[in-house]
């Protein structure tokens, strides 16, 4: 793997069994992804997007081809290490927030860090930190019913980067939010990616959130149709 | 320790639906204690009852008696030790026991005729009474205690006459007059239905059959005399000793160790049926939680969790709910129990024809190996009903989970 490569995607294809035939939902793409970039896949819906997050996510696993994260191949990875992956080194950002409902704000984003072992203290300065960084230290008692869609994805944000990944996946992060929220939450994500260096992946195929991209990957049935550098 | 976490925030989250859940639990948990309880303290009493009454803690049997074949009676009888009894003192209490016909009131009753020595203090049976009686020997008539259930179907009381023939050692029928000197109330029934207790050196009299006895009755520092002997001790139960046929406290007890094991079985049945409705409610909610859930799963597998550390969750989720069914019944039910437990269960009052010992009132006893074993029934059946539905997590695709799909 390059040096400041993350993610690394060799030739992956990503089949599906349709009935008694396969679908082929991603075909050869060959991507990387450098430290601290802030792009995004784009597409039409069913081009790809979500499987590509979910493979890089190791959630999924290619049918073809290789795919790197963090120095880890994807393929070869037992569900224990690929736990132990996503656990220390990448945070997720979902379209419906995936919030835990019975927690609280506090405890959804402490979560995160619960699988880790760390000290009780060093949690919850991480987890104010956080909070602090997504502008929600006074909701830290409210459950994510009290909360508005915005609020939620901030939560949702607060929860992917308070264990301090490397490398954040965000799907659709903007799509049930309104267009200041959206703004609000992109705008936030841009000032952690620059702050802490984070490199950041969404899937998207909103215009707001294609405005402060620095490198826009186009996906058309499930190849790559452009990949461009923007901003730069 | 941070799956117990997790899954008690979860539950303590679902509100009502926990709250139900472990309601109907706590009732079968409380329920199983009680019946459990019911029969544990009808057994003590039964066998506390019988043995005060009828058996002791051991009995030196005649080889050739069986105490369910009258039969067995006329030949089942011998001299009795007296070296043996001496050493016993007041802890044996020999019993010579012959078939006899009564005639109270002008009907016909087949009893038998136990002869009992009348200082004996090793079985409950009132002989004081039979002993004055005898010492003063009113007019050659034979006193006799008998239980209120021989006098109830006899219409005797207390002073009532009655004659009585029997056969002697011989084979020659004799009768003579008995004098009903006390009517006595037992639990025992098999001391009391058609049973007439009489002086053992009347009895032996009447029988020819002098320093006789069917069997001998052992108190419990009988037994441990005998056992302590420098040699001849007490062989097993079952084998002979000294030419009679030694039974022990298990042995005796057989028959209502039986009746109890038959009860437990069908209160069992009832106990397993409450519990059983009990964990399809914990399995119900598991399955529904899975099903409603799947994005939450989804989200515990995206943020680093394991499948094992989901399924052990889901399934703690589903223990916790029994952990917090013992909290609510031990609550609820302590006092409940308690107060059973104080004023008694009521038996109804032909209940003992069945003819085994069972007092007017049942009192439950709890014992801490019940209660354990019942805390753990509860724990493990409902461990096993949350981990089956729970297992299916193990299987799911986090991205289909995650979109909310059907499992």
């Amino acid at each position: 793997m390059e040096n400041n490569k993350i993610v690394l995607l060799e030739g992956v294809c990503k089949r599906f069994p349709a009935g008694k035939t396969e679908f082929t939902a991603l075909s050869n793409i060959s991507l990387s992804f450098g430290k601290g970039e802030f792009a995004g896949l784009v597409g039409p819906s069913g081009s790809g997007k979500t499987t590509l997050l979910n493979i890089i996510g190791s959630l999924d696993t290619p049918s073809e081809g290789t795919a790197d994260v963090l120095g880890k191949r994807i393929n070869l990875l037992s569900h224990k290490e690929a736990a132990q992956l996503r656990n220390y080194g990448i945070g997720f950002i979902f379209q419906t927030y995936n919030l835990l409902p019975v927690y609280s704000v506090y405890d959804n984003v402490e979560f995160a860090l619960l699988l880790q072992k760390m000290s009780s203290e060093a949690r919850k300065k991480a987890v104010m930190e956080a909070l602090e960084w997504v502008g929600l230290t006074e909701k830290v008692k409210s459950r994510p019913s009290m909360l508005s869609g915005g609020e939620c994805q901030r939560v949702a944000i607060a929860r992917a980067i308070v264990k301090k990944p490397q490398l954040v996946l965000a799907d659709e992060p903007s799509a049930n939010l309104d267009s200041k929220n959206s703004h609000h939450i992109v705008q936030t994500m841009k000032r952690i990616n620059k702050e802490l260096g984070t490199t950041f992946i969404f899937s998207t195929h909103d215009e707001k959130v294609m405005q402060y991209l620095d490198r826009i990957i186009y996906l058309k049935d499930g190849m790559v149709d452009k990949d461009e550098t923007v901003n730069k | 320790m941070l799956t117990f976490i997790l899954a008690f925030r979860n539950l303590m989250g679902s509100g009502k639906r926990t709250w139900l859940n472990v309601s109907v639990l706590s009732l079968a948990f409380v329920v199983i204690i009680f019946y459990n309880g019911l029969l544990e303290g009808w057994n003590v009493q039964a066998r506390t009852d019988t043995m005060a009454w009828e058996t002791g803690n051991g009995r030196l049997s005649h080889p050739l008696f069986d105490q369910f074949d009258p039969f067995t009676l006329a030949d089942s009888h011998g001299k009795t030790d007296e070296g043996l009894l001496t050493l016993l003192g007041k802890d044996a209490s020999p019993v010579l026991i012959t078939q006899a016909t009564a005639y109270p009131n002008g009907r016909l009753f087949n009893v038998l005729l136990k002869g009992i020595d009348t200082r004996q203090t090793l079985l409950s049976v009132p002989v004081r009474l039979m002993d004055s009686l005898a010492s003063a020997g009113e007019g050659g008539v034979i006193p006799a205690v008998i239980g209120d259930r021989m006098a109830k179907a006899a219409k005797l009381k207390a002073g009532d006459m009655m004659v009585v023939r029997w056969r002697d050692a011989n084979g020659t029928f004799d009768a003579r007059e008995v004098m009903i000197a006390e009517v006595f109330r037992t639990n025992v029934p098999s001391v009391d239905v058609s049973q007439v207790w009489i002086p053992l050196e009347y009895l032996r009299e009447m029988t020819s059959m002098y320093g006789e006895a069917t069997y001998i009755t052992l108190s419990k520092e009988g037994v441990a005399k005998l056992n302590g002997a420098a040699d001849d001790k007490l062989p097993a139960s079952g084998e002979l000793y000294k030419g009679w046929r030694y039974e022990d406290e298990d042995a005796l007890m057989h028959e209502i160790d039986t009746v109890i094991k038959a009860k437990k079985g069908s209160s069992t049945v009832i106990s397993m049926l409450l519990l059983c409705i009990a964990l399809l409610a914990i399995f119900d909610t598991q399955i529904l939680s899975i099903f409603r859930r799947q994005k939450e799963i989804g989200t515990y597998i995206a943020l680093g969790m394991t499948r094992l550390k989901v399924v052990g969750i889901f399934t703690i989720e589903g223990t916790i709910h029994s952990v917090l069914a013992i909290a609510l019944g031990t609550l609820w039910g302590m006092p409940l129990l308690k107060w059973i437990q104080h004023t008694g269960i009521p038996m109804p009052s032909n209940t003992d024809q069945a003819g085994l010992a069972i007092a007017d009132k049942i009192v439950p006893v709890y014992s801490a190996g019940m209660l354990l074993a019942t805390v753990l029934l509860v724990v493990i059946s409902s461990l096993v009903v949350s981990y089956i539905p729970a297992r299916k997590i193990s299987k799911m695709k986090p991205t289909e989970a995650l979109k909310g799909k059907l499992v």
